[in-house]
């Protein structure tokens, strides 16, 4: 169980992976969905790190910045566009948005 | 007796709870704002696991970026954004099966790990390499951002700028 190695980081990484994957696939809430998108990113951060400190590299940390930066981009846009959706048909379900479905 | 090895042992289990009972429990609340605050304990475990693997920068960026500010802004969307009515609706869809076909993929990269066992990974090794001494991270990191990553730091100002006025046009009434 210990020393806490490079590998509990990236099993603990995979579990918050997967734990936003299945939030995306199943949830119908616009607001969860993207909460579960920061999940994933969070996931992948905490696994860049862990490379980072075990391979004496700041690179990774690097990285986890741009990460960061992609996850606020994407917050905000996301949250803009349900905005937007929420005037034009009332709804946060991401189910009852389907115009384009055939 | 309280190694630094056992310590360090304690500090990542609780960080480790922190972050995926949050987690779970952000995905399954039927009311956002309870999501949103177990998201937040979440992000609060991941900054946590930073600071273990003396990321202090990461850390400082974690609360005041995450926390500080992409939770401020869906907790703000929440309010405004009427959800009283899609609570007492369905939570889920019907999407179970694929979402048991990627944890049943993670499950077997798992067990596969578990199955060959530690002493076969080389990530699986104590981390033995001696810290740098010298500089705090925080200035080591500013060495390598500002002078290998300029270009994809520049860019990243760009990205942003561009999701600022394209959240701004998105969420106007009549542009």
């Amino acid at each position: 169980m210990y020393p806490i190695t490079t590998a509990h980081y990236i099993a603990l990484s995979a579990a918050l992976l997967l734990i936003g994957t299945v939030g995306v696939l199943t949830r119908r809430n616009i607001v969860i969905i993207l909460m579960s998108i920061e999940l994933i990113l969070n996931a992948v951060n905490i696994n860049l790190v862990a490379f980072s400190h075990a391979l004496n590299n700041l690179s990774g940390q690097v990285f986890a910045i741009f990460v960061i930066t992609d996850a606020v981009a994407e917050a905000a846009v996301g949250l803009g566009i349900l905005i937007a959706l929420f005037r034009n048909k009332e709804t946060v379900l991401a189910d009852e948005v389907d115009l384009l479905k055939w | 007796m309280l190694t630094p090895d056992l310590l360090q042992a304690i500090f990542f289990y609780v960080f480790a709870v922190m972050v995926l009972g949050g987690g779970i429990l952000t995905i399954t609340r039927r009311n956002a704002v309870h999501s949103a605050m177990f998201l937040i304990v979440s992000l609060m475990g991941v900054a946590g696991l930073y600071l273990l693997q003396q990321a202090e920068f990461l850390f400082a960026v974690q609360i005041v970026l995450y926390i500080g500010g992409i939770m401020v802004l869906f907790l703000f969307v929440i309010m405004l954004v009427n959800l009283d009515q899609a609570a007492k609706e369905k939570q889920f869809n019907g999407q179970w099966g694929i979402a048991l076909v990627c944890v049943a993929l993670v499950g077997a990269q798992v067990s596969y790990f578990l199955w060959k066992g530690g002493a076969a990974f080389r990530i699986a090794q104590p981390n033995t390499a001696p810290a740098p001494a010298g500089f705090g991270n925080t200035e080591m990191l500013a060495d390598v951002l500002f002078s290998e990553y300029l270009l994809p730091f520049e860019i990243a100002s760009i990205l942003l700028l561009v999701a600022v006025v394209g959240s701004v046009v998105m969420a106007k009434k009549r542009i």
